[in-house]
């Protein structure tokens, strides 16, 4: 007994030190850098700054007349419409194709799921939401983001809805409840650790998403947070001082968001790479 | 009430409205398309022509070749490495939780954002890689500069990114492996490694099929991090389909741009769906 401990002991030291040099490493390199003058920075060294420089993230922000805020008042909006649309939508949808099984439902369900692996046509897309008249703006992104996720989210809501007991949804009807008051009142109340997991994957998805909105949102005033930061790359390619504090301010809110709901995040993950 | 007035074909109108718009039906259109020469406006009917200029052009299908050797090389490593990582976090050590935390935490990190650092930290003269080999007494190497290795610089990087979800959906399927195999095991004196090799390996099946069908899209799809690391170079070493598809939609080549869609959409099917139904007949048995 007294063996294993050490042996667990050991492995404690290891596993720390190589998760140390690993995965922390690379973010002390860049909560350093971003607090270094301009070109002690430009050394990319991972010592400590000689002179701690807060001024750098004033001066990000305040960068091309604080388009950052505009960013991120962009992306916080497409994140948080998606997310809102998916809830509604896939819910819908979720507790529908779990529900009935019948010809409709199959197909339905094979198509949606087919979603899961293939890719996005992308001119496409761009040639409806032009025909639309919604290209390059913040509802057309909406939609698109919507549309990309359905798959993942409606997939975890039917898995979710599996385990909700059918005889709840008998009791409504006997007490007259129609299709709508039923999934209003009683279906969807009960979904919500799912919806938290749905809220908390999507809206990391879609904030950080980069590809799309670089397709559907081109032009310098309606940028999104990876967009500014992919610009910021090409602009301070040698201000590594200001890339930094950049980086570290789009990395921060998923940090904090992580520390609060870890385990709901994994969790979800999980479930929905288990289930596809 | 019967079933189907119950729950209403009403329920799935907003879901198909707009994945059937802005999913299903570019994806439909995406195979006329990619015979055409189009501007978003006009278009004039070519036949093949896009697809045999994808072929024949050296510049195009390097980023179908490049493409098959991101997914596959990205996937086998995560396969691997998350394997081993999985065991060792699974184990009866005291950090185990902190450290899943740590190793997951690179996934939600934008992926712009990881590219920028390890295009630093893989800089040719000043990046911390390189001076960590020359304290080591070996030569600098040009990590994204050489056209040889850039793409496996990238690769790297994108293992580093991806390798915890692996991680966590291995950890899941071990802790679904009934204990009373291991307490059998242990009866009849297997050795750590018998066990490791005997039972953990084929019991977690599942998840490594997760793990390889998950990791092997993502890679067949991935553009994010190349374009942010490399931009598809030196010269086009770096290139994939996605990078390509994106060049070419820049230079105003549209129909060239579906038709590397059309491309990357058959590769999937090509090989994603076959394996996907291949790992579902064998968790059959």
């Amino acid at each position: 007994m007294k063996k294993k401990k050490r042996r667990y002991l050991l492995g404690d030291i290891i596993g720390i030190c190589m998760a140390f040099v690993l995965f922390v490493i690379p973010f002390l390199f860049l909560i350093f850098n971003s607090l270094k003058d301009r070109k002690e920075a430009n050394l990319l060294r991972l010592s400590p700054p000689t002179v701690w420089q807060w001024g750098n993230y004033r001066e990000v922000l305040a960068a091309g007349n604080g388009i950052i805020f505009t960013a991120f008042k962009n992306s916080i909006l497409i994140s948080a419409g998606a997310v809102a649309l998916l809830i509604l939508f896939s819910s819908m949808t979720g507790y529908v194709l779990q529900r009935r099984k019948d010809r409709l439902t199959k197909v339905v369900n094979v198509v949606i799921l087919m979603g899961l692996m293939i890719p996005p046509a992308i001119l496409p897309t761009i040639w409806i939401l032009k025909g639309l008249h919604i290209y390059k703006t913040l509802a057309g992104i909406i939609l698109v983001e919507t549309a990309l996720q359905t798959p993942f989210s409606v997939m975890l809501y039917r898995g979710f809805i599996a385990s909700v007991p059918a005889e709840l949804e008998e009791a409504g009807v006997i007490d007259g409840c129609g299709p709508f008051a039923l999934y209003r009142r009683i279906v969807f109340p009960l979904l919500k650790p799912v919806t938290a997991t749905v809220i908390i994957l999507n809206s990391v998805s879609v904030f950080n998403d980069f590809m799309n909105p670089l397709y559907f949102m081109p032009g310098r005033d309606n940028t999104t947070v990876q967009l500014t930061l992919y610009n910021f790359m090409g602009q301070y390619s040698s201000s590594y001082h200001l890339l930094f504090a950049d980086v570290m301010l789009i990395t921060l809110p998923m940090l904090l968001l992580f520390l609060v709901f870890n385990k709901k995040i994994v969790d979800g993950m999980v479930a929905g790479a288990v289930k596809g | 009430m019967n079933k189907k007035k119950l729950y209403s074909a009403w329920f799935l109108v907003p879901t198909l409205l707009v994945f059937g718009t802005l999913f299903l039906l570019p994806m439909a259109t995406s195979f006329f398309f990619s015979l055409t020469v189009w501007n978003l406006r006009d278009f004039t009917f070519v036949g093949l022509e896009n697809f045999k200029m994808f072929l024949k052009e050296g510049s195009l299908n390097i980023g179908i070749r490049n493409t098959l050797v991101y997914a596959l090389c990205g996937c086998s490593m995560k396969l691997v490495l998350a394997f081993f990582i999985a065991v060792f976090l699974n184990s009866g050590i005291r950090s185990k939780h902190l450290l899943r935390a740590v190793v997951f935490f690179p996934n939600l990190v934008s992926t712009v954002a990881v590219g920028i650092t390890f295009k630093a930290l893989m800089h040719p003269s000043k990046g911390l890689f390189n001076r960590v080999l020359e304290l080591m007494g070996l030569a600098r190497v040009d990590w994204l500069g050489n056209p040889d290795l850039a793409l496996f610089s990238v690769v790297g990087t994108d293992v580093w990114k991806g390798v915890g979800v692996a991680t966590v959906i291995y950890i899941a399927g071990m802790q679904a492996i009934d204990k009373t195999y291991y307490e059998a095991a242990a009866i009849d004196g297997a050795t750590g490694a018998q066990r490791l090799l005997y039972l953990t390996l084929p019991l977690c099946r599942p998840a490594m099929h997760s793990v390889m069908i998950l990791a092997f899209i993502g890679g067949l799809r991935s553009f994010d991090l190349i374009w942010s690391m490399t931009g598809g170079g030196p010269g086009f070493a770096t290139d994939v389909l996605a990078s390509v598809i994106y060049k070419q939609y820049a230079e105003g080549f549209y129909g060239l741009s579906t038709a590397g869609n059309v491309i990357m959409l058959g590769l999937i099917m090509l090989l994603a769906f076959p394996l996907q139904k291949f790992l579902l007949s064998r968790e059959a048995d």
